[in-house]
């Protein structure tokens, strides 16, 4: 099973190779890791997300406490949360008998996963759209047909709901 | 007060009561060096002969004081030759603060002249590193180097420092109150209900089993181990870690368990109804073939780290906090309910524990032409009654020496564990002999092991350290060996080290006493003259060529599942 892990960590140097070095020296899977510095630019957050059973989940949990600059490590995935990603998709438009029926099409798609267009050339367009993973590969899905040139994603964000830290 | 970089390390040693530091300089540590040398007397630098050197007498420093061991290495490969140092005190969780130099801050990142990224090497073989890119910073740094080092479950922590930071002045207030840091907030006591707990699972169950490590020693929690152990008349066992908490002649001590633990060790373990490991991490050494690691027993964990509970093996009771501390909440309880007045019968489990002893697992036969390693070490407990300090490299001699060398104090036995780093033991042996002049402190070693590290002979003769090292010689990397015979049909491949320097020239070409013997009725009255001698000693016994360390559970085995050898 996947969890998401959110952990709040002193923003200094060398604090990300601490904590991406440890799930490589212990052999533990990184699906995704996201870091930015939040509130007072003293800390940063890092969210991970990575899989394995409960006694792994055990050690990731306490091995990231046992870090000198980690301050909290919550499992997010132990209780009700949202969980965000965004993803840019460039898809091509760049081909012959380009009608206009191709790109309404896209703009449908785009409409119906409240994604939006944010860019546009005559032989592209780049698509933003954010959710949790299942909403991201379903438009992925739908819009792999018209030719997609690249995306990028941005790893999982999540927050625990109500008062739950 | 304005002071420079150099001299802020040299306050900040001072602050915290060091007065031995080990190293070796170089290039970027010289403004360091400048201020140790003018501290003079006030902080003495023992000055190794390679830096690994430094980093074991530090290790050895601190397991046989208890105190923060320091070592000061310069950049570069100065910083290299510190990793395996730092790695072993990593793995068997020693205190230590080690100062490394590096290039100046514009240089870093520049490919500069014994530049390599230390903070980046070290990150996963220390507790935690520092790189001080501020020399405001640098005081303040140091003190956390030195709280982390010491608290919660102890470890390594480097301080990498650059030049320009040790030439840059700033302004230096002493240190006021304890050092806090919010991101790391270490357990000491035990909580009180898994404590109670604990005592009515020992008080219930019939066939108890303390299963104690090295925590014990680290947290000073020897004295509050007896208390328990004599209290509710429990059976003991050591990791090899573990040897000296709780006295090797005590009949309720059973002897190491493992892969070469005593036959009574490994039984009571396969047997018992509840094990209470007490700080120690259910190594690979120790448990054998995990799935039939005491298989019927409910298990007590106390241990300082959260991540060695439930890691290797799933225990029944966790408790986490400083061994001693938890130790004695325990004893406090049983106090408390009387319980040591009514202990329960037990008397059924220690028969069997006396009928496995009985097999005597640890029998070995001297003749009259052959020394046996075992032989020699046996007679080095007799002669001086299990009180020296015995340090050790790593193999078969070591093996031996945990078997056949009762210990009968704690911090007396400085050993790679974890690591298992041959080249350890003459190094660790100087740290302790320095921190201990008027000791008897004993290298046990082979003629491997002693080859890794046997330039440190000249530290030992500069600075007058009567370390005596006795050479079990058998011309062979002896534990490999043992593994290629058992496993490998005896394909002896790369073990055979039979060209080896002559030991006793070696040793006088360096100004020590070199002493040689291949006759069993030379053992005792050599091993006399040599611990007498007031200087270095080097005694290379000549041993029985293929010997064998028995028991062993071969790895990944049950513990149960001993090989006896020969003689049973």
């Amino acid at each position: 099973m996947k969890h998401i892990i959110s952990v709040l960590v002193e923003n200094e140097s060398g604090v990300l190779s601490r904590v991406s070095g440890l799930f490589s020296a212990r052999g533990f899977n990184i699906e995704s890791l996201t870091v930015a510095p939040v509130g007072d630019k003293q800390t940063s957050r890092i969210t991970l997300v990575t899989e394995g059973d409960g006694p792994i989940i055990e050690q990731i949990l306490k091995q990231l406490n046992k870090l000198i600059p980690v301050i909290q490590v919550v499992n997010l995935s132990e209780g009700p949360h949202v969980g965000r990603e965004l993803m840019l998709i460039k898809v091509s438009t760049d081909r012959p008998q380009q009608d206009k029926s191709v790109r309404n099409e896209i703009m449908h798609i785009v409409s119906i996963f409240r994604a939006q267009v944010v860019d546009a050339t005559p032989t592209s367009l780049i698509i933003e759209v954010t959710g949790d993973n299942d909403k991201l590969h379903a438009c992925l899905a739908m819009l792999e047909p018209f030719g997609v040139a690249e995306v990028v994603r941005t790893g999982q964000v999540a927050l625990a709901r109500g008062n739950r830290k | 007060m304005q002071l420079t970089g150099a001299e802020i390390v040299v306050k900040c040693l001072q602050e915290q009561g060091v007065s031995t530091v080990f190293g070796y300089p170089g290039g970027a540590a010289l403004y360091i060096y400048d201020e140790i040398h003018k501290a003079g007397k006030s902080l003495t630098h023992i000055l190794s002969r390679h830096e690994q050197g430094a980093l074991h007498a530090a290790d050895g420093y601190a397991r046989a004081t208890g105190r923060p061991g320091v070592a000061l290495v310069t950049s570069g490969p100065g910083a290299t030759n510190a990793v395996t140092g730092l790695a072993t005190a990593y793995m068997d969780s020693i205190p230590m603060v080690c100062i490394s130099a590096q290039v100046p801050v514009p240089l870093i990142g520049n490919d500069a002249f014994q530049e390599v990224d230390t903070v980046g090497i070290t990150r996963s073989c220390t507790k935690h590193n520092f790189l001080v890119r501020d020399v405001r910073d640098l005081a303040r740094v140091l003190r956390e180097a030195f709280y982390i080092a010491t608290s919660g479950r102890p470890g390594p922590v480097l301080v990498d420092i650059p030049k320009d930071v040790s030439n840059t002045k700033t302004e230096y207030t002493p240190a006021a109150g304890e050092v806090s840091i919010r991101s790391y907030r270490p357990t000491a006591k035990g909580n009180q209900r898994q404590v109670r707990r604990a005592v009515e699972m020992l008080q219930a169950a019939r066939r108890p089993l303390l299963y104690t490590g090295g925590g014990v020693i680290l947290s000073n929690g020897w004295e509050e181990l007896r208390r328990l152990t004599y209290a509710l008349n429990l059976p003991i066992t050591h990791t090899l870690m573990g040897l000296g908490a709780f006295p090797a002649k005590d009949r309720q001590f059973l002897g190491m368990l493992g892969m070469h633990g005593t036959y009574e060790a490994n039984m009571a373990v396969s047997h018992c109804d509840l094990l209470v490991a007490v700080g120690a991490r259910f190594d690979d050494r120790v448990t054998g073939k995990i799935s039939a690691f005491a298989p019927h027993a409910k298990i007590i964990h106390i241990d300082v780290d959260p991540t060695s509970i439930s890691k290797n093996v799933r225990v029944d009771l966790p408790i986490v906090g400083d061994v001693r501390l938890v130790l004695e909440q325990i004893n406090a309880v049983i106090q408390e309910e009387k319980l040591d007045q009514q202990p329960p019968d037990r008397q059924a489990w220690w028969q069997e524990i006396e009928q496995w002893r009985k097999k005597r697992g640890l029998r070995f036969t001297q003749g009259s032409d052959v020394i046996e390693s075992q032989y020699v070490i046996q007679s080095l407990c007799t002669l001086t009654d299990g009180q020296a300090i015995v340090a050790t490299d790593v193999g078969q001699h070591q093996m031996w020496a945990a078997q056949f060398y009762g210990f009968q104090e704690a911090r007396n036995w400085l050993t790679s564990g974890g690591l298992g780093t041959m080249g350890y033991g003459l190094p660790a042996a100087m740290g302790a002999q320095v921190a201990f002049p008027e000791r008897q402190v004993v290298v046990i070693t082979g003629d491997g092991s002693i080859q890794m590290n046997i330039q440190e002979l000249g530290t030992c003769l500069h600075y007058r350290l009567p370390v005596k090292i006795v050479i079990l010689n058998n011309g062979f990397l002896g534990m490999v060996r043992q593994w290629q015979e058992l496993f490998y049909e005896s394909r002896y491949a790369q073990t055979d080290i039979a060209v080896a320097p002559d030991f006793v020239k070696l040793a006088e070409s360096y100004g020590a006493l070199g002493l040689r013997t291949d006759r069993p009725d030379e053992v005792i009255p050599l091993l006399r003259q040599g611990l007498a001698h007031p200087g270095t000693v080097l005694m290379d016994f000549r041993v029985r060529r293929e010997s064998n360390v028995y028991p062993m559970v071969p790895a990944g085995g049950a513990l149960q599942d001993m090989l006896l050898g020969e003689l049973l």
